[in-house]
């Protein structure tokens, strides 16, 4: 099982906040894909693997956790 | 070292003197620079007064990356003590958002690991803001200062 959160705006327009994919091994844009339905991705978007900035191409393996979220905007200016 | 996430308003100026209590006497007799950063949540920065601003982060993550930014920040530079501390949750005007601190032997690491810790922390710690405004209206913060050349 692969756990696929998404975060901020991405959560609201994706209307999920999380979904469980019955899958083996896959890179972190088949995750993508199987989540969303092969939703067309924002630009911008970015990903994690298992709470690390992951590039598109990283793989993911059973019992990891992928997250999607925009650019983030913390700090202050 | 204090570093993580406060989800209540909280005393950027009590936590850095908590910081300074803690260094050791001799930490204390070598510091000869302290450098900090304190950012407050400003309620002018649209066309609508900003009421409250939620900001949203993506636990474990977020606290992994701000403890890893402060083990860079000491690794960089010789520093004696470090603050990194933001806020989530529902954030009010004149509230503190962030407080970035370092302590060293000399100005020039203690300003400079400073501004690491604060240009890292914006451009690099999973954290999203939703401003909340008089008008009505609400919507994701989606701007950033550009990140500052290394």
């Amino acid at each position: 099982m692969i756990t696929v959160r998404f975060f901020a705006s991405l959560r609201e327009r994706m209307g999920q906040e999380m979904r469980l994919l019955p899958a083996g091994p896959c890179t972190v844009r088949e995750a993508w894909d199987l989540a969303t339905d092969q939703a067309q991705p924002p630009t911008h978007l970015l990903a994690a693997v298992n709470l690390e900035y992951a590039d598109f191409d990283a793989p993911v393996a059973d019992g990891d956790e992928v997250a999607f979220f925009p650019p983030v905007t913390g700090g202050a200016a | 070292m204090i570093v993580g996430l406060r989800a209540a308003p909280f005393a950027p100026w009590s936590l850095l003197a908590e910081a300074e209590q803690a260094l050791s006497p001799a930490d204390r007799d070598g510091c000869g620079a302290s450098s900090v950063f304190v950012g407050t949540m400003r309620a002018d920065s649209g066309p609508a007064q900003v009421l409250r601003m939620h900001l949203e982060h993506y636990p474990g993550m977020t606290e992994r990356m701000l403890a890893r930014m402060a083990d860079a920040a000491c690794s960089r530079w010789p520093l004696r003590q470090v603050v990194l501390v933001h806020r989530v949750g529902w954030v009010a005007p004149g509230e503190t958002l962030v407080v970035a601190a370092a302590w060293s032997a000399h100005r020039a690491g203690a300003f400079a690991a400073c501004r690491y810790l604060v240009e890292t922390v914006k451009h690099q710690a999973p954290f999203w803001k939703r401003e909340c405004r008089a008008d009505g209206t609400t919507s994701w913060v989606t701007a950033n200062t550009p990140a500052p050349a290394e």
